[in-house]
């Protein structure tokens, strides 16, 4: 198949090949790949966007293949996005993912796509959100993302997702682990996988305590704003305190799936966190209430509004991350780079500091836009 | 930019030895290449659509079992049927000679024997890619 065979049209039909190729061509950066998504534009924004994140080896994988069954199972079409890193020395890569996931390979309801890194730090591959935007387009009804093994900082998937998922497992470290910055602090829904291993109780316990101690001291998490407007339309007062006998008199239905009272923080008994569920990926336990959670979540943030305002600001991210990126090509030019070794000449020379030349450079990149416009 | 050439590496049929499959992903790995590597006994379909969804260049294929004058041309019979025409198939394992012309008649490039140094394997490929690099 030729480059120029894919159109909006077949994306939208559901041809795997001209999606492929598509993602392919935003891989490379292929400028011909903007019209197709030029002409998809209209029909995204319908697919709530997973991400799954943690540690390498907690069983990302082996859990995005059970969760892919399970919403398989509640009529949704799954897309699968999953990202290996390439080496930094060959620009090779292993993209091992799909292994565990290769049971849903002849599914038509199920497109699997792994991508590697190539060079992006964040944990996920700089094509990821135009792949994202590609698949919610060809009306995939969950986007899940898998990111590659992340250490302690890469948290570029709260800026795709609506719905990060941090995948735990037993035995990785003591408990100050979990009060770090960074990852921990990224989860919508928490899970601790490999749940039949020892420790698995103690790993919940720590991640609770991180959560409850976040509210308690005020802190702005990431589900602070979402909790409280919850609460707000919920007519309680929520983790802001007081009484909210209303809220407990009702029955679980009613307070949706993704309402966790704690009994464990005393004199606080309407304590609200995060959920966190214990999976066992390998025999597929656990995964049912997963999935209730993350889409109680969902449906939390398309209740309180929070759902168009996330999006929002990452879009608003994304668009200056593009932005940046022009400029920065921009500066790549050969002009460019004649400017930029005369402005370091003076700066060496001390004819001009640093911050006088930087200033010269918006000057001169502005003057050549506004001749760019007029011409 | 320089396209990366995308590889499926995969182990058709019902032999669990996956160790030659692996050398050949890591070797193809170290060549810059991107290995969509996908496990242990798949199906011809499970490989044919892998390669659609990956949007692969090459499909590697091992087999040990003495099925490959099935499984082999049942996934290039399969490509066809999908009208997947610009990827670059081939073959290895333990493979007669006498087997081979078939399976090179049915449409696989090459065919790898045990003791191929993996240096062929990795330029037969990139002098043999069906699409443009």
């Amino acid at each position: 198949m030729d480059d120029s065979a894919v159109s909006a049209d077949r994306v939208r039909a559901g041809d795997a090949r001209a999606t492929a190729r598509l993602i392919s061509m935003i891989e490379r950066e292929d400028p011909s790949r903007l019209a197709v998504l030029k002409a998809l534009h209209a029909y995204g924004g319908k697919a709530h966007v997973v991400g799954i994140t943690g540690p390498p080896g907690a069983g990302k994988s082996t859990l995005t293949d059970k969760l892919v069954g399970d919403l398989r199972g509640r009529g949704r079409k799954v897309a699968v996005i999953a990202v290996d890193p390439s080496s930094p020395f060959t620009g090779g890569a292993i993209l091992g993912d799909r292994i565990r996931m290769q049971r849903h390979a002849t599914d038509d309801g199920v497109y699997i796509r792994s991508l590697a890194t190539r060079g992006h730090l964040g944990g996920l591959s700089r094509a990821a959100s135009e792949a994202v935007r590609v698949l919610d387009a060809a009306g995939y009804d969950d986007v899940i993302i898998e990111t590659v093994g992340v250490g302690q900082s890469e948290v570029d998937i709260v800026r795709i997702a609506d719905t990060v998922v941090l995948v735990s497992v037993p035995g990785l470290g003591d408990d100050i682990q979990a009060i770090k910055a960074g990852v921990m602090e990224i989860g919508d829904v928490f899970c601790v996988n490999k749940a039949d291993k020892d420790g698995a109780e103690r790993v919940v316990r720590e991640i609770r305590a991180m959560l409850e101690t976040a509210v308690l001291n005020g802190a702005a998490t990431r589900f602070t704003p979402l909790f409280e407007a919850r609460s707000a339309l919920r007519g309680d007062a929520g983790n802001a305190g007081g009484a909210t006998e209303a809220v407990a008199s009702r029955g679980p239905a009613e307070q949706g799936a993704f309402h966790h009272i704690t009994a464990q923080a005393t004199g606080h008994p309407n304590l609200e966190i995060p959920p966190v569920v214990k999976t066992v990926a390998e025999t597929g336990e656990g995964i049912g209430p997963l999935v209730d959670e993350i889409k109680a979540h969902e449906a939390a943030l398309a209740a309180t509004g929070f759902l168009r305002s996330r999006r929002e600001a990452n879009l608003a991210w994304e668009l200056g991350r593009g932005a940046a990126q022009r400029v920065l090509s921009e500066l790549e030019r050969d002009e460019s780079r004649e400017t930029l070794a005369e402005l370091a000449r003076s700066v060496l020379d001390r004819g001009i500091d640093y911050y006088d030349a930087l200033d010269a450079l918006e000057d001169a990149m502005k003057r050549t836009q506004r001749a760019a416009t007029t011409a | 930019m320089e396209r990366t050439i995308r590889v499926l590496v995969a182990k058709p049929g019902l032999d669990g030895h996956d160790r030659g499959a692996k050398v050949i992903a890591r070797a193809l790995r170290d060549a810059g290449m991107e290995v969509i590597y996908t496990g242990l006994r798949q199906t011809p379909e499970q490989i044919v659509s892998a390669a659609v969804q990956e949007d692969v260049d090459v499909v590697a294929m091992s087999i040990l079992s003495g099925a490959h004058n099935h499984l082999f041309p049942r996934v290039m019979e399969l490509l066809k049927e999908k009208g997947v025409e610009d990827v670059l198939v081939i073959g290895g394992g333990v493979i007669p000679d006498d087997d081979i012309p078939g399976l090179k008649g049915a449409g696989i490039a090459a065919v790898f024997t045990p003791g191929s140094p993996t240096g062929d394997i990795i330029e037969f490929i990139k002098k043999n890619l069906k699409r443009k690099a």
